[in-house]
This record gives C-alpha cells, sequence and structure tokens, in this order.
C-alpha cells in the first residue's frame, strides 16, 4: 500500500499546488513541498526493510488473462532512484520557489513537475514491463510539459517537440521490445524476467529485442546518436533542467539498462552496442561540451558525456562493472543538480549564461563561487570529492576488458575513457575559472551578487555530500549502494573497495594523465574551439531533425492532398474500389468456391418477378435524372422484393417491405416537392465509364459473394429458436419471437433507433432554425384536394386501422406484429394527411408525435424493467394461458405489452418524419428548379 | 452443376441491385445518391436473408402439420433491417433538403462541387 502511495500521491498531488498558489507563491511552493516530503518520508519508512534485503511489493491484478497487473517493488535499485527522485525533487522545489519570476505562473510549474515526479517514480518501482512503459512514456509526456514551460519562448517550444519526438518515439520502439521480451520469458512480471536471462539470451529473438529496448534506454538517455534533443531541452526553466538532467528524466535510460541488466547482459551483441554507444558518446559530449560558451549548454553536453560514461560500465556486463554504474549515477545526480542550480543562479543574478562575458563573479558571488568548486571538482574527478572515486574505479574497469572493439588493440577503450577525462576536467575548469575568476566582467546585464538564502541551500547540500561521500565513502553511500548493487545484478556483488587510495597503479597513472592533458586543453582551448568552429564538419543536429520533419510533414500533405480532392464522389469511388478488391480477392486465390448447393428448383412466376426486378434496378441507374420517374421506377423494385419474400417463405418480410415501400415512396415524393423534378447533366463520358466499371464490378463481387453462400451447406443456430419458439416464448411465429423475446434487446435498441432518426429530422427541418428557403406550415388554405380521394381515406381509416390490429394481436402466432401493425396504422394515417391536408388531419388526430414516442420507447423499456420485479433478467418474457367463460381459452404474454411499445415507436417515428416534412414549402414559389441553376 | 435454379435469381437479383445502387450512389447529385441507397439497402437484406438459405413454400409459423420450417433468424433480423433502413433513408433524405436549402445547391460537395 505504501508503494502505490508514493506513485500515487505526487500524480495526485499535483492538483495542490496549482490549486494553493491562489493564496500565494509560497503556499504553492509549501503545498508541492509537502506533497513531495510526505512521498519521502513513505518511501523511507521503507528503508529499514529494504536495507535487511527484503523487497517490499504491491500487486494488484489488472488484465490476469495477458498477464497485466498493476505491480510495484521496492528492491534495492528501485529504493535508491526513488531516493535520488524524491529527495532532489524536494530540493528543486525549494529552489524553483526563488528561481521562477513572479510572471511565472507558479503553480503550473509545481503541479507539472509532481506529475512528472509521480511518472518517474512509477518507472523506478514498477515489477510490471507494461507498467514500466506506461510510465515511461508518462515521463515523456509531462517532460515535455516542462521543458516547454515557457511557451511564449520558441526556443523552448521546439525543445519540448524535439525531445517528446525523440524520447516518445524510443518509447515506442521499446514497447516492441517488451512485448517481445514479454513473449520470450511468457511474464510481463520483472521479477520474473529477471531469472530468465539465459533462457532470453539464447532466444532466437534475441537480437531484435535488445535493439528495440536499447533505442528506447538510449533515447533515453540521450546516447549517441539520439544525443541531440538534450541540449536543446535547456530552454526550460534551470530548475527543470537540474532536476530532468541529473537524476530523473535522462536516468531512466541508465535505469532501463541497470533494472534489466540479469536479464539481457552479457552477450557480445550487448557489449558492442552498449559500450560501443556509451563511448561514443562519453567521448564526443566531453569534447563537445568544452566548445560551448552557454553555461547550461557545457553543462548538457557534459550529461551526455557522463551519461555515456554510465552506459559504458553496464555494457561491460560484469557485475563489478555495473556496481561502479551504480555508484557513479548516485554520483552524478549529487554534482549535476548542484552545477545545474549554480548555472541557474548565476543566470538568475547576472542575466547572462555566456562564458565569454562572465569573468571575476568571485567577488560579488563567494558562497556560489566555493559550491561552484566544489561541484566542478567532484565532476572533473579530484581527489577527495564523490566524482573521484567513480570515476577512478571506472578506470580500472575500463583496463580490465572481457571482450575488445579492434582485436588486438587492447587499449582502445582505455584510449577514449581518458581522453574524454582529459575533456572532462577542461571544461569543468572552464566552468569554474572561466566564470569566477579572472579580471571583473564590466558589462553583465545585471550587477552580481550571491542570490537568497533558499537557493543557496540546495546547492549546498547536494555540495557537502559531494565532499562528505568523497571522504567516507563506505559510511555514506556505502549501504546504499550495498542493495541497489544487488537488486542490479541479481546476487550479491563481488569484492569492491571504497577507498581514496588504491596505491600506484593504471588507473592512477589514467587520472594523472587526464588532469595533465585537461590542464593544457583548457589552457589552449581556443584552439579547440576555433577548430570546432571552423575547418571541423560538424553537422547541426538540430538542421538535419527539423529538415527531416519537414520533409515527413510534406510527405504527407502530398499524400493527402494527392488522395483527397475534397471529393466525396473521388472517396467513395476509392472506397468501393478498395471493397471489390477485397470481395474478389478470395476468389481469385480460390479461398471460396461454390459448394454443391440445394438447388431448389424455378418456376416461371419467379423469373418474370426476377426479370422485373433487375430490370427495375437497372432502369432506375439508368433514369435517375428524371426523378419522378426514377422513384416509380426503384418503388418496383421494392414490390417485386416483397413479391419475392412472399415465395421463399418470409411472410412477415413481405409484409413489412411492403409498407414500408408505402412510406419510402410518400417520403420522396415529399422531397422531390423541394427538390429540381430534372437532374443535370454533367457526368463526363470518362466518369461514366469509371462507374459502370465499379458497378458491374461491384455487382459481380457480390453475386459472386452470394452464390458462393447460397450453394454451401449452412449450419444455422436456428434449430434453438424453433424448437423453444412455443414452449419457451408462448408463441407460433417464430420471427415475432425472436423479435420480442428471444432478441428483444436488440429490437429495444432498434427502436431507440428509429425513434432517435424521428427527432434527429424534426431537429433538422424545424428545431435548428429554418433555412431562408422554407417556410414551415400548412398550404391548407392554398390547395383543393380531391373530393374522391377524401372520401375514400376516410372511409378506408377504420379498415385500415382494423387490419392493423389484427395484423398486431395475432403477430405472436402468426405473421404480423408491432412492427407491421405500426407501418400499416402509419400508412393509413398517412393517407389522411396527403388526401386531406395537415391542418384538417392534425385537429382531429394526434398532434404530439414527440410525447407517442417517449411513450413508445418507455413503454418496452417497462416491459424488459419488469422482469427485474419477478427477480429475472432485463427483459425476460413472461406468458401463460387463461379460461374465460364465452371467450374460451386465451393467452396473455409479456411480450404483447413490448409490442405494444415497438408497435407506437413506429407510428409516431413514422409519422414524425413525414408529417414534418410535409410541412415544409419553399419560400418562392419558383424556387425549387431557380436554386439549382448553376448545376 | 445447376445454373437455373433459384439461388441463381436471387444471387443475381441482389448482385443487380448492389451494382444499381453503386452506380447511383457514385453520382453527383443528392437524389441519385439517396435513390442508390434505397437500392443498396435493398440488396444487402436480401443478402442477409439470403444467407438463410432459400425455401419455397413454407413459413416459419410453429404448426403440427408443417414438414420444415424456413431459417427464422435471418427473418427477424431483415424485418427490423428494413425499417431501420426506412429511418436511415428518411433521416438523409432531410438532411440532404437541408443542405440543398442551406448550400443552394444538391451537389455532394457543396457550392463549387459542379466544377470538379
Amino acid at each position: 500500500m505504501t508503494l502505490l502511495l508514493i506513485v500515487l500521491l505526487p500524480l495526485v498531488g499535483a492538483l495542490l499546488p496549482a490549486w494553493f498558489i491562489r493564496w500565494g507563491r509560497n503556499q504553492s511552493a509549501l503545498a508541492a513541498g509537502v506533497v513531495t516530503g510526505t512521498a519521502f518520508a513513505l518511501l523511507l519508512s521503507l528503508s529499514s526493510s529494504v536495507f535487511a534485503g527484503e523487497v517490499p511489493r504491491a500487486d494488484w491484478t489488472w488484465m490476469s488473462s495477458i498477464g497485466l497487473s498493476l505491480a510495484f517493488m521496492a528492491d534495492g535499485l528501485g529504493y535508491l532512484f526513488a531516493f535520488l527522485i524524491l529527495g532532489i525533487g524536494l530540493l528543486v522545489v525549494l529552489y524553483a520557489r526563488y528561481y521562477l519570476s513572479e510572471k511565472d505562473p507558479m503553480g503550473r510549474f509545481y503541479a507539472y513537475l509532481l506529475l512528472f515526479m509521480g511518472a518517474m517514480l512509477g518507472v523506478v518501482l514498477a515489477d510490471n514491463l507494461i507498467v514500466l512503459l506506461v510510465f515511461w512514456e508518462l515521463t515523456s509526456l509531462t517532460s515535455f510539459l516542462l521543458i516547454g514551460y515557457w511557451k511564449h519562448l520558441p526556443e523552448g517550444r521546439q525543445g519540448a517537440r524535439m525531445a517528446l519526438v525523440v524520447t516518445g518515439g524510443g518509447g515506442l520502439a521499446m514497447l516492441a521490445g517488451f512485448i517481445l521480451l514479454g513473449n520470450i520469458a511468457g511474464t510481463y512480471q520483472l521479477s520474473e524476467i529477471l531469472q530468465m536471462g539465459e533462457v532470453i539470451q539464447a532466444h532466437d529473438l534475441y537480437a531484435p529485442m535488445l535493439v528495440l529496448v536499447l533505442i528506447g534506454a538510449f533515447t533515453k538517455s540521450a546516447q549517441f546518436p539520439f544525443h541531440f534533443w538534450l541540449p536543446h531541452a535547456m530552454a526550460a526553466p534551470t530548475p527543470v533542467s537540474a532536476y530532468l538532467h541529473s537524476a530523473t528524466m535522462v536516468k531512466a535510460g541508465v535505469f532501463l539498462l541497470a533494472r534489466l541488466f540479469p536479464a539481457l547482459s552479457g552477450t557480445e551483441l550487448w557489449f558492442f552496442l552498449v559500450t560501443g554507444a556509451g563511448a561514443a558518446t562519453l567521448l564526443f559530449a566531453a569534447y563537445v561540451a568544452l566548445t560551448k560558451h552557454d553555461l547550461k549548454g557545457l553543462l548538457a553536453y557534459s550529461t551526455v558525456s557522463h551519461l555515456g560514461m554510465i552506459t559504458v560500465l553496464f555494457g561491460i556486463g560484469t557485475a563489478a562493472a555495473a556496481v561502479v554504474g551504480i555508484f557513479h549515477i548516485m554520483n552524478h545526480a549529487a554534482f549535476k543538480a548542484s552545477l545545474f542550480m549554480n548555472a541557474g543562479i548565476v543566470d538568475h543574478e547576472t542575466g547572462t549564461r555566456d562564458i565569454r562575458r562572465l569573468s571575476g563573479l568571485w567577488a560579488a558571488m563567494p558562497i556560489t563561487g566555493v559550491l561552484a568548486i566544489i561541484a566542478a571538482a567532484a565532476m572533473a574527478g579530484v581527489p577527495l570529492f564523490n566524482g573521484f572515486l567513480s570515476k577512478e574505479m571506472f578506470f580500472e574497469q575500463a583496463w580490465a576488458l572481457e571482450y575488445q572493439f579492434v582485436e588486438g588493440v587492447p587499449w582502445l577503450l582505455p584510449a577514449i575513457v581518458t581522453l574524454a577525462a582529459l575533456f572532462s576536467v577542461a571544461y569543468s575548469i572552464r566552468l569554474v575559472w572561466s566564470v569566477f575568476f579572472g579580471p571583473q566582467a564590466e558589462d553583465l546585464p545585471k550587477p552580481p551578487h550571491d542570490p537568497p538564502f533558499g537557493m543557496l541551500l540546495p546547492v549546498g547540500i547536494l555540495a557537502a555530500l559531494c565532499i562528505v561521500v568523497g571522504i567516507v565513502p563506505v559510511l555514506v553511500a556505502g549501504p546504499m549502494l550495498a542493495v541497489a548493487a544487488t537488486a542490479t545484478i541479481g546476487i550479491a556483488p563481488p569484492e569492491y573497495s571504497l577507498t581514496l587510495w588504491h596505491g600506484f597503479n593504471i588507473p592512477l597513472l589514467m587520472t594523472a594523465l587526464a588532469f595533465v592533458g585537461g590542464i593544457v586543453a583548457y589552457w589552449k582551448r581556443w584552439a579547440i574551439i576555433g577548430l570546432h568552429e571552423g575547418p571541423l564538419p560538424f553537422p547541426e543536429a538540430k538542421r538535419i531533425f527539423d529538415g527531416t520533419i519537414d520533409r515527413l510533414a510534406a510527405f504527407s500533405h502530398g499524400t493527402t492532398a494527392a488522395l483527397e480532392n475534397g471529393s466525396l464522389q473521388r472517396y467513395l469511388a476509392l472506397l468501393v474500389g478498395a471493397a471489390v478488391v477485397a470481395m474478389g480477392w478470395p476468389f481469385l486465390t480460390g479461398s471460396w468456391s461454390a459448394g454443391p448447393g440445394p438447388g431448389t428448383p424455378l418456376d416461371g412466376m419467379s423469373l418474370v418477378v426476377w426479370a422485373i426486378l433487375v430490370g427495375a434496378a437497372v432502369a432506375t441507374a439508368a433514369l435517375h435524372r428524371r426523378r419522378i420517374l426514377a422513384l416509380v421506377v426503384v418503388s418496383v423494385v421494392g414490390l417485386m422484393l416483397a413479391l419475392a419474400f412472399v415465395h421463399l417463405s418470409a411472410p412477415d418480410l413481405a409484409l413489412t417491405q411492403l409498407s414500408v415501400e408505402v412510406v419510402t415512396v410518400v417520403l420522396l415524393l415529399l422531397a422531390l416537392h423541394l427538390l429540381p423534378k430534372e437532374g443535370p447533366s454533367e457526368d463526363s463520358i470518362g466518369r461514366k465509364a469509371r462507374d459502370v466499371g465499379l458497378a458491374v464490378a461491384a455487382g459481380c463481387a457480390v453475386t459472386a459473394m452470394a452464390w458462393v453462400i447460397l450453394t454451401n451447406p449452412v449450419d444455422t443456430i436456428s434449430g434453438f429458436h424453433l424448437a423453444e419458439s412455443y414452449p419457451g416464448g408462448g408463441g407460433t411465429n417464430v420471427v415475432n419471437v425472436i423479435l420480442v423475446d428471444f432478441r428483444g434487446f436488440d429490437t429495444f435498441g432498434e427502436i431507440i433507433v428509429l425513434a432517435i432518426a424521428g427527432l434527429g429530422i424534426y431537429a433538422m427541418i424545424d428545431a435548428l432554425g429554418v433555412p431562408d428557403r422554407w417556410k414551415i406550415g400548412s398550404p391548407d388554405d392554398e390547395v383543393r384536394y380531391p373530393l374522391l380521394l377524401t372520401v375514400i381515406t376516410r372511409l378506408l381509416l377504420p379498415l385500415a386501422l382494423l387490419v392493423s390490429m389484427y395484423l398486431f394481436l395475432r403477430g405472436h402466432n402468426q405473421p404480423g406484429g408491432g412492427f407491421i401493425a405500426g407501418l400499416v396504422t402509419a400508412v393509413a394515417l398517412i393517407l389522411q394527411y396527403v388526401a386531406s391536408g395537415i391542418g384538417w388531419t392534425t385537429d382531429r388526430f394526434v398532434r404530439d408525435y414527440h410525447g407517442a414516442i417517449a411513450l413508445g420507447v418507455l413503454a418496452a423499456g417497462a416491459t424488459g424493467l419488469g422482469a427485474w420485479l419477478f427477480g429475472y433478467p432485463f427483459l425476460t418474457g413472461w406468458f401463460d394461458y387463461f379460461e374465460l367463460p364465452i371467450i374460451g381459452e386465451f393467452e396473455l404474454a409479456s411480450a404483447v405489452l413490448f409490442d405494444i411499445g415497438v408497435y407506437l415507436t413506429v407510428v409516431a417515428g413514422v409519422l414524425l418524419m413525414l408529417v414534418n416534412m410535409g410541412k415544409i414549402r419553399n419560400a418562392s414559389a419558383a424556387a425549387p428548379d431557380a436554386a439549382d441553376g448553376e448545376g | 452443376m445447376d445454373f437455373l435454379v433459384m439461388e441463381m435469381l436471387v444471387a443475381t437479383g441482389v448482385g443487380a441491385m448492389a451494382g444499381a445502387g453503386v452506380y447511383l450512389v457514385l453520382r453527383a447529385r443528392t437524389y441519385s445518391v439517396i435513390l442508390g441507397l434505397a437500392l443498396l439497402g435493398y440488396a444487402a437484406n436480401t443478402f442477409l436473408f439470403a444467407s438463410g438459405r432459400l425455401s419455397v413454400g413454407l413459413a416459419p409459423v410453429i404448426s403440427d402439420d408443417a414438414l420444415a420450417y424456413p431459417d427464422p433468424l435471418p427473418q427477424a433480423l431483415v424485418l427490423t433491417a428494413i425499417v431501420i433502413g426506412f429511418a436511415m433513408i428518411a433521416f438523409a433524405v432531410v438532411l440532404m433538403l437541408r443542405a440543398h436549402a442551406d448550400l443552394g445547391t444538391d451537389h455532394v460537395d457543396g457550392p463549387g462541387g459542379a466544377g470538379r
């Protein structure tokens, strides 16, 4: 529980500083501090068990079927990182309070910071690959917010975007790698995966999996060639840089190397990839750091270089090297966070970070100067400071290599390492000497002085740690290193000695070389910088990145423009073409073929109906511009279909089709009243030919598919429905029983769709504002209705209603039912509208179709709910038979109630649609044809 | 294999309706598209209905002297599909009318669509 709280507290607590800012900046900072501090205290409460070698765990099964659980564990490694994240986080919260100016929205800053903190904690405490990945991507997202915090600065926005693209993209590669890893290991549980190193490394997919996972780690930890985002992320406020680039964000990559160390490390491939990338980064970034004039730029490249060093250590793959890697992670976090904050102080108090302008600050900022010297000495690896210890151990490991990059050149890596250390010494000197000593700068934007205590305190604490660890390492860092190293390697770490003096040996010689060379390099720095800025060709990563992004965007724009020119006709043609290809493919490859078929015999009548149907369908297409005629022809298709349903044993369908045909014709006639009666002739021959081709292809594909289906045997589930219809559903019309009982929930949904369509039509006509071209209302005063039709329909109405009642009541046992009866009633009522006008009809019949629709849906729903009263699931049907004198035996079924709901909804929905359409008039009598003049 | 059977009539009938429907929905004017939708609806309904296979002279009504029954499930599905199909057509029709009234044209691509 504690573990979950540690992760959740910053994530949820992120709201607090954003809320407290209304009471002031101190309150907001305090809220952030309290949240961080509480999480820190919770972490410390786990200390005793972690140091005793236990692993506190928390596990909530999430989706067990795919091995997903919300699992956290605090082993030594996770504990160490969580300690760094929360400890340095606390210092950054304090520092940022004084660093941010009045204009900066502080509440938002702390909210982002806490969100990021929670995401980082999730990464380092996760015990499940997928959970780790989710938090990993969260760190990419939240760091995007932090880096782009000063959104008025274009560099901030661009730097944030670049960081997101690179680290987020790496995260995607890592997701693929994790899925492979999970498949190889058969589990996503980290603690299990870590036990399976041999199985994983022997697997065929080890190599691709490793490459994908490493892309994730390298992008995050800014390893060459993915390093370029980190210097651009320096556009962030300095507290962000101090946090992200010392202890957290960029350390996530090396954390991953450490986390998966037992599972992935030790192979030759691992060595070449990891040590190779690390060594290249180490040397290249150390050299570039010396040539940077921006304080934060220098620190950024130095960070990249030190991450390279840690990567090299994990790449070496031995337990001893991994121990050193962990140790340097701790040391680097301390001195780099301190240095970033220091750079922020100089920037804050002088107004510039340009090393060329800064000089002789010692006189004005002595305390800042002392702290800078301490941290820079640690970075350079001066004895008595923490950096010296890990660097010395690093040299020792680089010397004792198992593999070699180039056969016969065992000194290659030691040489690279020494050279990098040399540059490291040089840039550390530049960072201190050029800034704090020498002649006092005259033209600084602000008169420099030491900052407020609140800004110095965090720097001081970290600097003190650098010294204490440097002098008494065993006492201060020993226990933490021991548990973290044990957790990383998976077994007790080999002997290592955290002492200052190891005697005269090769590492000492390398150190000496580095120092002498570093001083010379600093002395000759302008020659190096001149070389760097002048003759040496140096690719500008940002330009390449921007160019790539621009080309990608241009490619996407081009592709989109080529496919989408804004014409719906074209999209539809592409869609139909694609569908035809998809349908045709199985035929061409032979996976679909016709079966023996039952071969239902033909008769003459069927042939006639078929001929009329096909002819009418084709004629509709051919005559579509003569709109009224096309309507008549298309209704012939519908009528033939109804006849076909009669013949093919589907009386219910025939009845439905027939009545729907009537309302459809009325609907389209109403529409034609408002549209031109004649379509324009505008299609080119080519367009027509293309569409005929598509239509024929689609028709053939559908025919072939139907033929294949009809001639192959069927395996239907309808046996159940036929068997249970009468005993279980109380009706003999199986179709109706399926609708109102077996699949009542479907039907319920369908009448709701009908209701929504009716209401939507009403909204489009009336409720959303009437277009200028329309006027809504009854034309009764203008029109004379044909007397004969009026008289006949009035006589027919009771008859038609009787028929619909009959169809409704017998529906459960004979063809009929709510849908059909509803349609028949609707047709009968529409006839009244047609023959007698809206005014007359509305006065005499229902006015409120909205209410009727609601009533229908509610009735059907209430029937369903009624089943609950008797303890059955929603829409369970009930029926029984009763005996009454005179009438005899009769049946009562809940399905009848449900069918009443269907009936009401259908009647009211259809009428709502048609009656509202019937009310539309053209505002000007001549409008319909004139309006379309351009077509 | 015998091609002169009821199955062939149904298959070609469905194909003819679908083909005519496709041709119509590819036209430039909304009214033609609506006719095409109606035809495609017929084709889809018949296709779905045919998935229960064909039978002549039966009814899905339980009785003691019925020897066999047609498959009732596709029939139930198609019954609601016909009604929903009508609702969809009606909605599309009103959409078409509204677009015509608001845009002044019944071209599917709106004003300027006739030029493409």
